[in-house]
């Protein structure tokens, strides 16, 4: 006989149209890949991969590696959800089989287990039997979840024991969807506890327990309680259920389909895609990003965070404000626990959003560039600081590099700025007419002295032939014997330009030329945690007051060790720096070029 | 028993300011930090609008000072502070000074150009700013490249420090687009062949004869203004300097080359005027200039009694301007003197 009971129906149902919701959206999105992405679905799905994306999901979905890795508490309550919930489910099915009589149990059985069956023929205690054992361990569990319950409420109080100073605003469906989750499971403990009261037996060491001293208070009435309560729990859930694919919980699934995207080879394009949505998805609000971004913390701006930018995606609420007040500094994306690239869904989303250009580029200049074996590329933010030109000139002399400079006459943008603004289209004519010039040259090497050029020209131009930013270049011809220094001792900080650093993964190069020219010291924020200089091609719409404000605040990091130099290795980050610094900016190359005897 | 005043600061406001109130019968010691009386003044070799020498307004200002002021030089300031009965300077000499009503002075430093690297200026040799061409037209000699070749094409660059907020200076200079103008007819003067360009974002002609001189500029010595910012230059093998910029008048880009470029660069707080500013309390602007109570009605007024202002340390001014203002903080401070 199956065991039943009417409040049974709102769990059920509301687990029906969670399940009917996560296959429809996980087959929408997967119908929805372009063609080569879904022919990589097809093939990871039978390949090595899916045991890897199986793994991932386990360490990232359930255990919360990244999260731990950020702050131990903050960990470990993200895991007391998942995990233990997950651990609840998996043995109380398994613990239901003890009872059951059908091969198949409807999926309500062992959710309310405690309320069809109440063994008597087992003690709390005795757990060296096989339903004894379950019921400690179900009832370990159960505190396992409600411990990250505390933590979670703790959170709400004091964030910074978390690692965190600002925690999500969040909007009402969430509120809902998180009030349901925090009482789920107090109402399943109490639930559980009456009935296990009321019948003298059938709970574990804390169920069992507890229920006494209910039944202590309530007598008969217990039973009433009892009942109300477990329609209660499966109110919460169905609830739950219910509200989550309108909620930041909808990132469980999502998550899940996307590390197995991501472990198949598939990944964003420049429109979106089924990925991106699966990744917009995927943003569980936890706020880690909010934190990190200096448009916040330094320039009190606190309603554009990538959290809250992916939100009103979602929701098809995107507006100027969200959209355009962004450094593109890539902060976020670097700290985001579930790896969403928040910039390039920014793009995608600024594409959209852009009117049409009206420049046809007609005004470039169409003189076929000499040969030579290596281009120099100063880019236009370069020409803004002649005296790194000038630098990189001497130092190329000296070091005997046959080169042509490329842009000396005049400059076409890389293309990255009207990038940033998601105008594609209208960069793609100043790639293509770039592209053009520098395969015509002949080089076999690259060099530019902008960080940006040096990340679209290797992202976007698709060359042939060696791509480099002029701290590669330079410690090249250093390390070959090109450049002769002079020991220069002066204390340097090192600032990592984000299209460098984040962007273009090079951060060991400046390093180590540096060290060649001058003693460096530390620097709190750097690396792949370094600021924005605020001077970012990325946003237009904030006033310059609160650009210094960013800039204020980078440069306090910076100076930290009292530093006599600031040393960068972009032209636009040593002219936002320049502004305010009280000590003197150079660019590497200035430093190089300064360390070569006369 | 008399009142002690100290104006800080010897420069056009602080010389006019010290003199006035010694002819209204105080006590005044006027503090120089640096080793003569005059300021920015001293720099200068002639004024605008009439071009006359500008030692004849610095000679009436320092003969009005004579036997009539305790003036010290070279007396930097290590603190200041307000006391029950007025202030007390502690000078860096050692020396303490109580005083009954303070009057900053402090006046104005000229931005610094290397501050906008784009236009070269310490990278290329033929970039100099407005102050050092000025100091050029004083020494008498005739006006040269670094190269020491007579120029035949001289661009004046406008508004290089002002109106910028790339450099975070949101406000007009005021008198940068007139000293442009009288600086280039002074080129005009002494090569009445070259050609002179200059590239203004507004060409403000604010006062009386100024309009006139740009007439002048324009018919009498035939100067080219183009109204656009140079946006970028480079320095040619032969050192003459390419400058890009749009003529916005007509929506162009152009390219072009002049064997002298000069930087007409504005007014920027001083260091010195902040420091005193924040010992002493005084509210500084957004513009980081010293705010008085009313712009108005009370411009020479602090929120703290007894504390005066006067001159460029409220931002950009003029000789003419500061003379007038000088003179009527004088008589709010003598004004003030009697209350107490």
């Amino acid at each position: 006989m199956i065991s039943f009971n009417l409040f049974v129906l709102p769990f059920s149902l509301g687990l029906i149209y969670l399940l009917y919701m996560i296959i429809r959206w996980w087959s929408i999105w997967i119908r929805g890949l372009p063609a080569e992405d879904q022919k990589k679905f097809r093939t990871g799905i039978f390949s090595r991969n899916f045991f890897s994306a199986l793994k991932e999901v386990f360490l990232e979905s359930l255990i919360h590696r990244k999260m731990f890795r950020r702050n131990a508490l903050l960990g470990y309550m993200h895991m007391s959800f998942a995990f233990g919930w997950f651990l609840l489910i998996l043995c109380g099915n398994i613990e239901s089989r003890i009872y059951s009589t059908t091969h198949v149990n409807p999926p309500y059985y062992p959710i309310f287990l405690k309320f069809f069956i109440h063994d008597r023929t087992v003690l709390w205690f005795e757990i060296n039997t096989v339903p004894g054992f379950f019921r400690f361990l179900m009832d370990f569990l159960l505190l396992f979840v409600l411990s990250g319950l505390v933590l979670a409420m703790v959170k709400r109080g004091r964030p910074k024991w978390f690692g965190m100073k600002r925690t999500t605003h969040h909007q009402l469906t969430d509120k809902v969807a998180l009030i349901c989750l925090w009482l789920i499971f107090p109402v399943r403990l109490i639930a559980e506890s009456f009935t296990d009261g009321y019948y003298g037996a059938g709970g574990g060491f804390l169920t069992q327990h507890l229920g006494n001293l209910m039944v202590l208070i309530f007598h008969e009435s217990s039973r009433h309680i009892a009942y109300a309560l477990w329609w209660a729990y499966s109110l919460l859930l169905g609830i739950f259920f219910v509200t989550l694919p309108f909620s930041r919980f909808w990132h469980i699934p999502s998550e899940v389909l996307l590390i197995f995207f991501r472990q198949f080879g598939i990944t964003a394009k420049k429109s979106t895609t089924s990925f991106t949505e699966v990744e917009i998805g995927a943003c569980s609000r936890c706020g880690v990003c909010i934190d990190v971004c200096q448009l916040g913390y330094a320039a009190h701006i606190h309603d554009i965070q990538a959290v809250y930018f992916l939100r009103s995606v979602r929701d098809e609420q995107v507006n100027r404000d969200i959209l355009l007040r962004c450094l593109v500094c890539g902060r976020c994306q670097e700290a985001c626990p579930v790896g969403i690239n928040a910039d390039s869904i920014r793009l995608i989303e600024r594409n959209m959003f852009s009117g049409s250009h009206a420049s046809d580029f007609t005004y470039l200049p169409a003189d076929p560039p000499q040969k030579a074996p290596v281009l120099y590329f100063a880019g236009c933010m370069t020409h803004l600081t002649p005296a790194i030109i000038r630098a990189m000139k001497g130092i190329l002399k000296q070091a005997g590099v046959d080169y042509l400079f490329l842009d000396e006459k005049g400059t076409v943008c890389c293309g990255r700025p009207i990038m940033l603004s998601g105008k594609y289209e209208q960069a793609e004519k100043l790639v293509h007419f770039n592209r053009e010039l520098i395969l015509q040259s002949g080089a076999h090497t690259l060099v530019t002295s902008c960080p940006i050029c040096f990340r679209v020209f290797r992202e976007e131009y698709k060359l042939p032939i060696r791509v480099m930013h002029h701290s590669q270049f330079l410690l090249e011809l250093i390390k070959a014997g090109k450049i002769p220094l002079q020991a220069f001792h002066r204390k340097v900080a090192y600032h990592d330009p984000c299209d460098l650093g984040r962007g273009g993964q090079e951060y060991d190069a400046p390093r180590e030329l540096l060290a060649k020219v001058a003693e460096l010291v530390e620097v709190p924020q750097d690396g792949e945690d370094s600021l924005c200089c605020g001077g970012s091609l990325g946003i237009y719409t904030i006033s310059s007051r609160k650009r210094d404000l960013i800039t204020h605040d980078a440069l306090r990091n910076l100076t930290a060790s009292q530093p006599e130099v600031l040393a960068t290795a972009c032209p636009l980050c040593k002219k936002t720096f320049s502004k305010h610094a009280e000590i003197e900016v150079l660019d590497i190359a200035e430093m190089v070029y300064d360390a070569m005897p006369e | 028993m008399a009142k002690t005043i100290v104006v800080i600061g010897g420069g056009v406001a602080g010389m006019t300011a010290a003199s006035r109130l010694a002819d209204l019968g105080e006590k005044v010691i006027l503090l120089e930090r640096e080793d003569q009386t005059g300021g920015h003044l001293r720099q200068w070799d002639r004024l605008f609008p009439n071009r006359r020498p500008g030692y004849e307004v610095l000679d009436f200002l320092m003969e009005n000072l004579e036997h009539k002021v305790d003036v010290r030089c070279n007396q930097g300031i290590s603190s200041v502070s307000q006391q029950p009965s007025g202030f007390s300077l502690e000078l860096e000499a050692g020396e303490s000074l109580p005083c009954d009503a303070l009057l900053l002075a402090t006046g104005f430093d000229l931005f610094d150009a290397h501050k906008k690297e784009e236009y070269g200026y310490g990278i290329y040799d033929n970039v100099i700013t407005s102050a050092d061409l000025e100091m050029m037209f004083r020494s008498g000699q005739k006006i040269t490249t670094r190269q020491g070749d007579a120029p035949s094409r001289v661009g004046f660059v406008h508004c290089v420090g002002s109106r910028d907020e790339k450099v975070g200076n949101l406000y007009c200079s005021k008198v940068c687009c007139v000293t442009g103008v009288k600086q280039a007819i002074e080129i005009k003067e002494q090569f009445p062949g070259a050609e002179v360009f200059g590239f203004y974002t507004d060409l403000r002609m604010y006062d009386r004869h100024f309009e006139e001189m740009y007439y002048e500029a324009q018919q009498k010595w035939d100067i080219n203004f183009l109204r656009g910012r140079v946006s970028e230059c480079a320095e040619n093998q032969d050192h003459t300097i390419v400058l890009k910029i749009e003529d916005t008048l007509t929506s162009r880009p152009l390219k072009m080359t002049v064997d002298l470029m000069v930087l007409l660069v504005g007014f920027v707080p001083s260091p010195e005027t902040l420091r005193l500013a924040a010992m002493l309390g005084i509210v500084v602007g957004e513009d980081r200039f010293l705010e008085p109570v009313d712009e108005h009605t009370r411009s020479n007024f602090t929120i703290q009694p007894g504390v005066f202002l006067a001159g460029a340390s409220k931002g950009p001014f003029s000789i003419s301007n500061a003379i007038a203002d000088a003179g009527e903080a004088a008589l709010q401070i003598h004004e003030y003197l009697r209350t107490l």
